[in-house]
């Protein structure tokens, strides 16, 4: 049993890495007018969260949020390329928390619901950035 | 006593609790007080903490088969999603059966203490899955009639290794969560019944198991699997199994509602009903 699931996990990190094929989910997410909304809704949730707020104090609002619609459009199998920095480099000295990711997945849940993404849609998009948390925390 | 040291643990939970994690991945509780499901722990700890944060959470649940009845409460609290301690109170029913035998206890009751710590991995993210080493120490205050059908002794240790995996999207698109355990356990009827016995007073290894579905952030369905040992000769004891639907409305309360065959305990086959908890967490 431990050993399927280790099997399993080893594949979901495998799959994870290539960018998707189709672009289902891109347009299960609304195309670019959804995902501007979900990525508006998301940002402007954090800003309100006392958990988190202060990550967004001080930056570039403009520029974190055409990056993220970019990112997510392009993960989600869309037309776009991302231009943004490396996701190590984007948050660097931010020392995000496990519970500071988990924070920002609520919101990003929060705004798919808004849209009305049926959540086996929610939850591929979920699975596309999970591996990055290593790249974002503790930074 | 007892009642001000808890109104300390809750107050303590309330400044310093932390919802880092996400909604329903705290679990519910088990029967023997560990964080978990309903008849088995899973490798998640209480509440809702993560890193430097602390979580807990109270529980009642109610067993109830005709025949007999189960009642639990108890608590549990969690440091750091590193780190869990619990208590939990068993009173187990005997109704039909100290009726018909006229038995000297017409309920038996245990406590069990348990502690569980995060070895490697993590629920969700990690390359591992959630691994957890668990350890229970059970005490039955009602040894007369455990003793009598052949228990060997009165309180014992058990141990067991847990494994949870949350696979995003692993189910046809709904996010799916496995659990593995293997235990090391001689509690007859989960200790209810004493530990150890006439036809084999040894530690027996047994393996638990549950798949879950959740249909979205609030509402999980799944099965469970138990293995018992067989250790007293008046009576066969059964693998138990459980049909769960689970809700889980914010960090602050679930409700689990379950469908649990039981099977032979005591004599009494069939043993089949529901089974009710509900929990609430800080
Ligand atoms: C998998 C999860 C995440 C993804 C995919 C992601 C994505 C991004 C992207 C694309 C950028 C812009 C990069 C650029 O400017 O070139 C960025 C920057 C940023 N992210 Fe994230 N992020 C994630 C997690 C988080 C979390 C959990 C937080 C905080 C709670 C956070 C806070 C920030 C902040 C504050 C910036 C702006 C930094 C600056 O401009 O100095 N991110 N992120």
């Amino acid at each position: 049993m431990r050993l399927v699931l280790f099997c399993l996990s080893l594949l979901l990190v495998a799959c994870a890495q290539q960018p998707p094929r189709d672009d289902g989910l891109y347009r299960a997410l609304g195309e670019e007018p959804g995902i501007v909304r979900i990525v508006e809704g998301m940002l402007l949730d954090s800003a309100r969260d006392p958990r988190i707020a202060r990550h967004f104090l001080n930056i570039d609002i403009e520029r974190l949020r055409a990056k993220l619609i970019e990112q997510l459009c392009f993960e989600s199998g869309g037309p776009c390329v991302y231009t943004g920095d490396s996701m190590e480099e984007s948050h660097k000295g931010l020392r995000l928390t496990p519970s500071d990711f988990n924070a920002l997945v609520e919101h990003l849940q929060d705004a798919m619901n808004a849209e009305g993404v049926p959540t086996p849609a929610q939850n591929r998009l979920l699975a596309r950035l999970a591996p990055m948390r290593g790249q974002v925390i503790d930074r | 006593m007892r009642f001000v040291y808890l109104l300390g643990l809750f107050f303590c939970s309330e400044l310093l609790a932390g919802e880092g994690r996400l909604l329903a991945t705290g679990g519910a509780t088990s029967l023997e007080g560990a964080a978990g499901g309903g008849i088995m722990p899973w490798a998640v700890l209480a509440g809702y903490g993560e890193r430097g944060e602390w979580g807990a959470d109270v529980f009642a649940t109610r067993v109830e088969t005709g025949d007999y009845r189960l009642d639990v409460a108890g608590v549990a609290a969690a440091y750091g999603n590193r780190i869990e301690l619990s208590y939990a109170r068993q009173r187990f029913d005997l109704g039909t059966l100290a009726r018909d035998l006229n038995l000297p206890d017409n309920s038996l009751s245990m406590d069990t203490l348990g502690l569980k710590v995060r070895l490697a991995g993590d629920l969700i993210y990690d390359r591992l899955p959630q691994i957890s080493l668990g350890l229970q120490h059970k005490r039955q205050r009602d040894f007369l009639v455990p003793s009598l059908v052949g228990a060997q002794r009165r309180e014992d240790t058990e141990g067991y290794l847990a494994a949870s995996r949350l696979i995003l999207g692993g189910a046809f698109g709904y996010n799916l969560l496995l659990n593995a355990n293997l235990r090391y356990s001689r509690a007859n009827e989960l200790g209810l019944l004493g530990f150890g016995g006439d036809r084999r007073d040894r530690h027996s290894w047994l393996k638990e198991g549950s798949v879950a579905v959740l249909l979205d952030r609030h509402w999980a369905v799944g099965i469970e699997y138990r293995e018992k040992p067989d250790n007293l000769s008046f009576a066969g004891e059964s693998d138990w199994a459980d049909l769960f639907v689970g809700y889980f409305p914010n960090k602050n309360l679930a409700l689990v509602l379950a469908y649990a065959r039981l099977g032979e305990i005591a004599t009494l086959d069939n043993q089949d009903g529901v089974y009710l908890s509900v929990q609430g967490s800080f």
